[in-house]
């Protein structure tokens, strides 16, 4: 019986040149758990999601994945170059690095899921078809292919439904619902609250820190969604740096200014 | 016909061995120049072919035109460049075609003044322009070496470099491996280019690489067929240029380099994803 969590957040501060983006997230994800994470823009749940994926280093805490976790990635803005020479089975098959690595010889049961994967998203046919000709919703199924490929414990979905027409969304939704039937544990940034209130059980909704987490029902509230509003999304270069002495005197910002400068050090962050 | 294709081949041994040396060079330059033209780095190869300058002066300057000091010289200073540029670009905001210019332009004026301080300006012509009509047993040993190398390289990391190129974001997600490949991508171009020099010289040897690459472009979508298009693109090339030197008593670098953009020129005109083809598209349509 593999352990219940799948993901442990203990104090995970993640940001970018001494900024934090995620700022001090604390809890767990449990095993086969389904959330969206929501927010304004610049709240953080890329950055959370990169984290995850071991893209991004933590400025401070960690992030701790269940041991022998797989995890698969579909980011909100991939670095796909669509004018590189390959075809739609090409990008698909990167899927099976998780099983195939670099050495190993594709097998025939590895052509069946490549094919299944692509009859999942409805991309029948499309084995062939040179990736500049997709459109961008034909891109995302494909993309979504690769993930259904890379069989992982945990899918990390961000944005997912970008540029996706009504009858692909509902196509990827079931597709989405039928891992978390697996017992894949699916973590997915989203923006429609009705799709969030309607599909995900659980969310978390963030404002660089995390406002509310836990049954959608209790963190979609207005009062939590006002309050998520409240956030400030540009950095500010005159916050005191958080650390023992600003942390503690949160009134005594003046001091935490004076003390800013010198207490820059690795692992500080505004 | 036997006096103008075969006959200079069969009758001098210098002839002999310059087609053995370049065959072997585009037979290992074809992929490589493949790989940087999709990676778009095709001036990285240009670049680095400048880069190695000092390196090669260096050699030259203590032992005079001797292949194994120039080589090595070259390789480390290639290396140095390739290194140096990769690592500004990684650990600051500057991207790697600005951190690439400013190393390889101290690199190469470095490199010049080193041989104009020695040496006559016939030397630099010789380190700059090459001497295919001269490679020695020791020569060809170092290219035929610098081939198996690339071509055992490449194949290893086949797959990765694929992914690397093609989606760098999803390789870093489920492999540590995108930096090394990177690196060891690099090491096979200033392999290539170091062994380029010896029979078309720095300036040259960069052309052999991007050329037939370029031209190849034109005529698939595939990246191994591409590969082979360079391949032979480079080798038809180098019997083309190697001829029309021996006839027209033509430096043999320029003459190869030339024949291979004739290729490129060509390529353009009437390859199937050509400049011809894409103006002369059907106005008929199917309606699905």
């Amino acid at each position: 019986m593999p352990s219940p969590t799948c993901l442990t957040f203990d104090d995970l501060t993640l940001g970018y040149g001494g900024h934090a983006a995620v700022h001090h997230l604390s809890g767990t994800v449990a095993r086969g758990s389904m959330t969206a994470v929501i927010g304004a823009n610049g709240s953080g749940k890329s950055t959370l999601m990169k984290g995850i994926a071991g893209i991004l280093k933590p400025t401070g805490g960690h992030c701790l994945r269940a041991s022998n976790l797989s995890v698969a990635y579909l980011p909100q803005r991939s670095e796909l170059d669509c004018s590189f020479p390959a075809q739609v089975i090409d990008l698909v098959s990167l899927g099976l690095w998780p099983r195939r690595g670099l050495f190993g010889r594709y097998r025939p049961e590895d052509k069946a899921a490549l094919a299944a994967a692509l009859d999942a998203v409805g991309l029948h046919g499309f084995e062939k078809r040179p990736l500049d000709s997709l459109s961008g919703g034909q891109m995302q199924r494909a993309l979504f292919a690769r993930t259904l490929l890379q069989d992982a414990d945990l899918i990390l979905l961000d944005e997912p439904f970008n540029a996706v027409d009504s009858r692909t969304l509902t196509h990827l939704l079931a597709l989405i619902k039928q891992w978390s039937r697996e017992g894949r544990t699916i973590l997915a940034v989203l923006h429609d609250h009705d799709l969030v209130h309607a599909h995900f059980p659980q969310s978390m909704l963030m404002a660089r820190k995390v406002i509310a987490w836990g049954a959608t029902t209790d963190v979609l509230t207005t009062k939590n969604l006002q309050h998520a509003q409240q956030f400030q999304e540009a950095w500010d270069e005159d916050a005191p740096w958080c650390g023992s002495d600003a942390a503690a005197e949160p009134a005594d910002v003046t001091a935490a200014l004076f003390a800013g400068p010198s207490a820059k050090k690795v692992g500080t962050h505004v | 016909m036997y006096d103008i294709l075969v006959a200079p081949f069969a009758h001098y041994a210098f002839m002999q061995r310059a087609l053995l040396g370049s065959l072997v060079l585009a037979l290992s330059c074809g992929p490589v120049g493949v790989f940087l033209m999709l990676r778009r780095m095709s001036l990285t190869g240009d670049a680095m072919s400048h880069a190695i300058l000092p390196g090669a002066a260096i050699g030259f300057l203590f032992y005079g035109l001797d292949i194994v000091p120039m080589t090595i010289g070259g390789i480390v200073v290639g290396l140095l460049v390739a290194l140096g540029a990769g690592a500004v670009s990684r650990f600051t905001i500057q991207k790697e075609d600005a951190s690439m210019a400013a190393f390889y332009l101290i690199s190469l004026a470095f490199g010049v003044l080193l041989v104009s301080w020695h040496g006559s300006s016939v030397d630099l012509m010789h380190v700059l322009f090459g001497t295919v009509l001269a490679l020695d047993n020791a020569a060809l040993t170092l290219i035929a070496a610098i081939c198996l190398t690339t071509l055992i390289g490449l194949g290893l990391v086949w797959r990765a470099l694929v992914a690397e190129c093609l989606d760098p974001l999803f390789l870093r997600s489920v492999s540590r491996m995108g930096a090394v490949v990177h690196l060891l991508f690099l090491t096979l171009v200033v392999l290539n280019l170091v062994g380029g020099f010896q029979a078309l010289g720095t300036l040259l040897s960069v052309g052999l690489m991007m050329l037939p690459a370029a031209a190849a472009r034109f005529w698939t979508n595939r990246v191994a067929p591409m590969c082979g298009m360079a391949i032979g693109i480079g080798m038809v090339s180098c019997l083309a240029g190697l001829l029309i030197s021996f006839h027209a008593s033509l430096p043999s670098g320029p003459a190869i380099i030339l024949s291979a953009g004739c290729f490129y020129v060509v390529s353009i005109l009437v390859g199937p994803r050509g400049a011809l083809r894409s103006l002369a598209a059907p106005r008929r349509h199917r309606s699905a």
